[in-house]
């Protein structure tokens, strides 16, 4: 029936225009990714060089390194207090979501939790200052009244609660939901013959989790709050909201004056700023950049150590 | 070691015996709570001060786990009390977290409610001081630049998955794999400063303009698009490839016909999951779009307003009326938790019902 065409079965594979076209489309876009981030470092660079170089209006300091230090410490501290709360409870959390609830449940009750990380910072915002603060305040009176004596709680407390301790608690409940779901799923990779043999030499769950689950996700748990602390390090709405900060460098958490962060302090002053303050502006976000980079990429280096080494 | 076998209690069942009966740990909690009711209820009566629900939760939690470890401890033995003292604060973190979820969002709605109506969709703020007025411009703009965002970032984000997952070997690939994962960490903020920068390279000092806020959430957009979509693609099974250019189909009709629809489902949830994360994203755009009372159709010119900056920007400069500020500014709130939360659900939607079959 059919005259088969007898040219048709040496059709070459390659070479057929169309292939060579959505193959260079593709390595395009992904060259074109490559070309953005180069262009954010470049163009933050070149607009922050004028401030770091520079002189920078006296009011802000002598240069632009004394004018970004207070606002970087302030960046670490609230990211760093923000750890602390949020690490334990999220493994804690994971635990409960992996080797506790009933299984029926588990992905309901993880669902739950990721519906935090889907709330908008602005919001988040918005609930520190209208329900946080004011629900912590009279704590902190009690604190400063009792506990005065430690350097953290050193009076006079804040009349407002918008202290850094607030700060920080609304940062670690928006980065609790990103530690959880990166430990959750460390947790369901522990091999499940580990998880049985220390069931079956009568350990409890606990002795079980301790002797098998933990060990495994050491690692994993590490790499999640690094990952953690580089969102908390960039987080800048719910802060720039609730803290009433005053640009100092100061431990103490619950005191009226309170070190701002660079982000916060970004979104405060952009609006109305103009001339080289919007290049110290550009600046300290360099500043910033560079800091989440760094953390990132150590929890990246620490991620792909341990696929290769780990495993079973 | 000394108490583990009870054998001189009145052991009717060798198995249950040395052990707590199921109802122990509920009945401790019900006596913890209630002590802490009793707490609570002398101190509200003695500083009179309200009730503090506050306070029952903490003492009876504590009580709690401090009873049922001493008490498991006694007939159970050390290892089982530790057991149950972590099983106590497990469960704890996990009702802990619980409350910022539903006291926040319980505000939101409360505190939304109030100008929830009519008006507040179908206005501007243009020339409205004091109460009235509505968030239309913001939710056109919002609807805008996230529309731009998706222009920018859904096509460069599948294609550069296609290209890491059918075409990317060496360098190049690892590069690009390389920098999405540091992308995924940029601060919003420094996304806005990057769009700031761009712009200000053509159009000068004090550019403000909603494309400028869609370049910005297109960069913290991308690398969500790039991840999910080239974790679909690699589910994608090697035999419908391999069928397909066995059968002598070219390999872009491959990856097109074959490749795309079957991850399609995956894709869109990708996509629209990344959306619901920028679009309350409001860092960027209050650094690029700016804000302003009126209507802004144009994207490429002008300020623009979107609903997360507005709801900031109500509660945090409010005029003389403070409260129908703080109102506008809830309603903004609630409105965008509702587009968040459909959003969500969507795409889960979406996965659950338009997932390929497995098959198996």
């Amino acid at each position: 029936m059919t005259t088969a065409a007898p040219a048709a079965p040496r059709a070459a594979v390659t070479n057929r225009p169309a292939d060579i076209v959505f193959k260079a489309v593709s390595t395009t876009a992904g060259v074109l990714i490559l070309i953005a981030l180069g262009g954010v470092a470049l163009f933050l660079v070149v607009q922050a060089v004028p401030a770091i170089i520079g002189p920078i209006p006296e009011e802000e300091g002598a240069n632009f390194w004394a004018w970004v230090w207070p606002l970087t410490f302030g960046t670490l501290w609230s990211a760093l207090l923000a750890m602390v709360m949020a690490v334990p409870l999220a493994v804690a959390i994971a635990l409960f979501i992996t080797h506790y609830a009933p299984r029926k449940l588990a992905q309901f009750l993880g669902y739950l939790i990721d519906l935090l990380a889907a709330i908008p910072s602005v919001i988040y915002g918005l609930w520190g200052i209208a329900v946080l603060a004011p629900f912590f305040q009279p704590g902190y009176i009690w604190l400063a009244q009792n506990l005065g004596w430690l350097p953290l709680f050193s009076p006079p407390a804040s009349g407002t609660g918008r202290t850094i301790l607030t700060a920080s608690i609304v940062l670690a409940v928006m980065v609790l939901p990103i530690i959880t779901a990166l430990c959750r799923e460390i947790f369901l990779q522990t091999p499940r013959l580990n998880e049985e043999a220390a069931l079956a030499l009568g350990a409890t769950r606990w002795e079980m989790i301790k002797m098998a689950v933990l060990p495994h996700g050491r690692s994993g748990i590490i790499a999640s709050s690094i990952l953690g602390l580089g969102r908390a390090l960039g987080e800048t709405m719910a802060v720039a909201m609730v803290l009433a900060s005053s640009g100092v460098v100061s431990f103490v958490l619950i005191g009226s004056q309170n070190p701002s962060t660079i982000a916060a302090n970004i979104a405060l002053r952009f609006p109305e700023a103009h001339g080289i303050t919007v290049n110290m502006l550009i600046g300290s976000g360099l500043v910033l950049f560079a800091i989440t980079l760094l953390v990132n990429a150590l929890s990246r280096w620490i991620i792909a150590k341990t696929t290769v080494d780990g495993g079973r | 070691m000394t108490t583990t076998i009870a054998p001189s209690r009145t052991a009717q069942n060798p198995l249950t015996a040395g052990q707590l009966p199921p109802w122990a740990p509920w009945g401790l909690l019900g006596v913890s709570l209630l002590i802490g009711a009793a707490i609570a209820g002398l101190i509200a009566g003695a500083s009179g001060s309200d009730f503090s629900v506050v306070i029952v939760g903490l003492v009876g939690f504590v009580l709690y786990l401090v009873s049922v470890t001493v008490v498991s401890q006694l007939i159970e033995g050390g290892r089982k009390a530790a057991d149950r003292l972590v099983t106590g604060l497990v469960v704890g973190a996990f009702l802990l977290a619980l409350i910022p979820l539903i006291s926040l969002i319980v505000t939101v709605v409360v505190n939304g409610a109030a100008r929830f109506d009519l008006q507040f969709f179908t206005w501007t703020m243009r020339n409205i001081v004091g109460e009235g007025g509505g968030v239309l411009h913001a939710i056109v703009g919002t609807v805008l630049v996230t529309l731009w965002a998706a222009i920018i970032s859904v096509p460069v984000g599948i294609f550069t998955a296609i290209y890491l997952v059918e075409y990317g070997r060496g360098a190049l690939a690892k590069a690009i794999t390389f920098f999405v994962d540091v992308m995924t960490g940029i601060p919003s903020i420094v996304a806005g400063l990057f769009a700031y920068a761009l712009f200000a390279l053509f159009a000068g000092e004090g550019v403000r303009s909603g494309l400028g806020g869609a370049v910005a959430l297109s960069l913290l957009m991308i690398p969500t698009v790039v991840r999910s979509t080239e974790e679909m693609l690699k589910l994608v099974p090697n035999d419908l490839r391999e069928a397909s250019l066995a059968l002598g189909v070219p390999k872009w009709l491959t990856i097109a016909k074959v490749v795309l629809p079957t991850a399609l489902a995956g894709i869109v949830t990708g996509v629209t999951l990344a959306i619901a994360r920028v679009i309350g994203e409001t860092a960027p755009l209050l650094i690029i779009a700016g804000f302003t009372t009126n209507m802004n159709y144009n994207v490429f010119d002008g300020r623009m307003m979107t609903l997360p900056v507005f709801a900031y920007n109500q509660y945090i400069s409010p005029g003389v009326q403070e409260q129908a500020y703080f109102d506008r500014a809830w309603s903004a709130a609630l409105v965008l938790i509702l587009i968040v939360m459909i959003l969500n659900i969507g795409a889960r939607v979406i996965a659950h019902f338009f997932a390929p079959k497995s098959g198996r």
